[in-house]
């Protein structure tokens, strides 16, 4: 009896490990497997962004599967392999370690600049390629990696835009330029002075405050006595909002404008009605704005429109599959130089990478608060402003 | 002038909130000679609090400023029981320890309670229903909203109040009497624990109005907010003569009013291109560039050069008698 037991259990054990070693092959109907990475917090405050941009990636993984994509003549499936990286940067570098061990062959994230940049390191030590779909912050591409690409656009390009865009459609005479002494928030403010300046519009002494100043009246009586036509404030929507309510609130009539960190539906909420009119700018497009094939098909597939930076994870799944497919290998190696060289269309126009792996023509897009929302007016590409309708002609 | 006039009106309000919530450190400081580090916190809870009312009341559709009346009627209760809680619970059983000893239990209670209002209000930066719509005057080019006139009325008010009570009343002069000698008071029958727990409902009452006064003018409450409220109003109390009544009164309304001026024009003193003999020297300059020294980001910073040049130059502050160090 005994032993018949026993044999049972090698019999089992041995089917099982039978099953295990077959599985890959009877999934991939016949074709290899390939494994793509996708990072975003999942779970925390901004963990709906982060499901946002893992359904971009998978549909974009879905879709490649079900026209079965041949590389190099053979046939592959590819399978995403989603982690969670909590916003936080300590666990981002862990799921990143963690994909690099799973084989994958490129990975689309992460979702914040704060986790992609410390994560950054260890794909490029493993040679693998990542294209983050929304992370903003310029150092992500600066660090001389040849792997790291983004498809969305620099937070140094936001500030020309913005200045762009008031000094063109708003033609002010002086300018009034404040910031939050913050490494965001001079920065961008820094952009929008040089901007301005170039464009020969006057700009008055910097005003700063710091990222908890919830008093801005002196500063702001200050600005009113020199009567500037246009502000710019560069820093978050907390400070922002009540920044825009005092001036209101002082008789202020000059138009206030605003970097992404202050584009936010809040702004409405903490300055009340002097939100109403309010300019500000995004890196990327609105989703909207994205091509009508992916919209149609993200909301055919997860039954919702995409939140916010969906179509750009979509390209950016999309651009690996692509780039494997020129090179007809899924060899990362073999791939990069592809990707680095690629020209492809995609859910949000037509993309290629420059030499440090940031976009060309990353478009801006210009907002305006309008019944408490805020809503796209204008996009900027290459320099060149037009308004939203124009824009979504154009892409279509 | 209309600029300065502005600013004037500006360091006036800020100032008159600085002056309440300077009161309840002063009150204690007079009483027990205790630094209450703790009750910065206890303003930012008044101002959570209403926000809470203020926020689940908004649907209702009653008139605003009912609905901010009631916030403050539920925000100052829960104050003066917090208030209380901390002199029962953390300053009582320490009230014959070396002074170090509860100071530093202040410390710990600010930070207690800083987290507390972290767990039940999270750490994002609330934004108070913008209910109340402000009328905005222009006296000789300078602006005042009915808000700014209504804080002004309400800090005065209180400040007179207070008085009336310190100076005119039983109550008022069994403080005084704890003050100036906790054992001898004792022994005129006035029960000092019952006068200390007084002062301590007092002083949060008054901080409860003064968190929820802050939240409705600026339009927004954090949890973190009652610090530096808190360290400014201790340096209004110091400048005024900590211990002293109107001293806090005068100190408040001086650091608003310095503070509003400062952050007006430091700018415009530290831009070493308006100086001719450095113009030149700077490449920043050319084409009507500008090189800001210290910009109005240093406005919080006055509070505490005041507080230096108070305790380096006049340590019993502007209103605070010259005594001599208590046994």
């Amino acid at each position: 009896m005994k032993n018949i037991k026993l044999a049972l259990c090698v019999a089992a054990a041995l089917a099982l490990a039978a099953c295990s070693k077959e599985a890959p092959k009877s999934g991939a109907q016949g074709g290899a497997e390939v494994k793509i990475g996708h990072v975003a917090p999942l779970t925390g405050g901004i963990a709906h962004l982060g499901k946002d941009n893992e359904n971009g990636a998978r549909l974009a993984v879905e879709e490649a599967n079900a026209a079965g994509t041949k590389i190099g003549g053979k046939d592959v499936k590819f399978v995403l392999v989603a982690e969670d990286d909590q916003a936080d940067p300590k666990v981002g570098t862990t799921v990143a370690q963690k994909l690099v061990d799973a084989g994958v062959v490129g990975v689309v994230g992460h979702l914040n600049s704060g986790t992609s940049i410390p994560a950054s390191p260890i794909y490029n030590q493993a040679g693998i390629p990542v294209i983050s779909g929304s992370a903003t912050n310029p150092k992500l591409t600066e660090q001389g990696f040849k792997n790291q690409f983004r498809v969305v656009g620099r937070d140094d390009q936001q500030g020309p835009a913005i200045a762009s865009y008031l000094a063109t459609e708003k033609k002010p005479k002086l300018v009034a330029v404040i910031d939050d002494a913050t490494a965001y928030g001079e920065g961008i403010a820094n952009e929008v002075e040089k901007t301005l300046r170039a464009a020969q519009i006057k700009v008055l002494p910097r005003e700063k405050g710091t990222d908890k100043t919830t008093d801005w009246k002196a500063v702001l009586t200050k600005l009113r006595g020199q009567n500037p036509d246009a502000v710019f404030y560069g820093g978050m929507d907390a400070t922002g909002g009540p920044l825009l309510k005092q001036g209101r609130e002082l008789g202020m009539k000059a138009v206030f404008s605003f970097g992404d960190g202050a584009c936010t539906d809040k702004m409405k909420e903490l300055a009340g009605d002097a939100a109403e009119g309010l300019l500000c700018s995004q890196a990327g497009i609105p989703p909207q704005a994205a091509s009508k094939k992916f919209l149609d098909a993200y909301k055919k597939r997860f039954n919702m429109d995409p939140i916010l930076y969906a179509p750009f994870t979509y390209d950016a799944a999309n651009l690996l599959i692509e780039a494997m497919k020129q090179a007809g290998s899924t060899d990362p190696k073999t791939y990069l130089p592809a990707l680095q060289k690629i020209s492809f269309t995609g859910a949000t126009g037509n993309i290629q990478f420059d030499e440090k792996g940031d976009r060309k023509d990353a478009e801006m897009t210009i907002f305006t608060m309008k019944g408490g929302k805020i809503e796209p007016i204008a996009v900027i590409k290459s320099g060149k402003t037009m308004s939203y309708e124009e824009f979504l002609k154009s892409a279509k | 002038m209309d600029t300065f006039l502005q600013q004037i009106i500006n360091g006036l309000t800020a100032g008159s909130v600085y002056a309440v919530v300077a009161l309840g450190y002063t009150m204690v400081y007079g009483i027990i000679q205790l630094i209450n580090f703790a009750h910065g916190e206890v303003v930012m809870i008044g101002a959570m609090v209403a926000f809470t009312v203020i926020n689940a009341l908004v649907p209702y559709g009653l008139p605003p400023l009912t609905i901010v009346l009631l916030g403050t009627a539920c925000a100052i209760p829960v104050c003066m029981a917090v208030g209380y809680a901390m002199e029962r619970l953390a300053y009582r059983p320490l009230r014959h320890a070396p002074r170090l000893a509860p100071l530093i239990t202040a410390i710990g209670v600010s930070i207690i309670l800083q987290h507390l209002a972290l767990l039940v209000w999270s750490r994002n930066v609330l934004a108070f229903p913008q209910i109340i719509s402000s009328q905005t005057y222009m006296i000789a080019g300078a602006a005042i909203s009915t808000v700014q006139i209504a804080i002004l009325a309400i800090c005065f008010g209180m400040m007179a109040a207070l008085a009336i009570l310190v100076y005119r009343t039983p109550l008022g002069t069994a403080m005084r009497a704890t003050a100036q000698n906790p054992q001898v008071a004792g022994l005129m029958g006035i029960d000092i624990n019952r006068v200390i727990a007084a002062t301590f409902l007092i002083g949060a009452a008054l901080g409860a109005v003064a968190g929820v006064l802050f939240g409705t003018y600026y339009g927004i409450a954090q949890y973190t907010m009652g610090s530096i409220l808190g360290l400014k109003a201790f340096s209004a109390a110091v400048l005024g003569g900590i211990g002293n009544i109107p001293g806090a009164m005068l100190g408040g309304v001086l650091l608003g009013l310095v503070e509003a001026l400062g952050a007006g024009y430091i700018g415009d003193f530290t831009n070493l291109c308006s100086y001719e003999a450095l113009a030149s020297r700077i490449s920043d300059c050319a084409g009507g560039g500008n090189f800001v020294l210290f910009g109005s980001n240093y406005q919080d910073v006055f509070a505490f050069i005041v507080l230096i040049l108070v305790l380096v130059f006049r340590p019993s502050g502007l209103l605070g008698e010259r005594v001599g160090e208590r046994a």
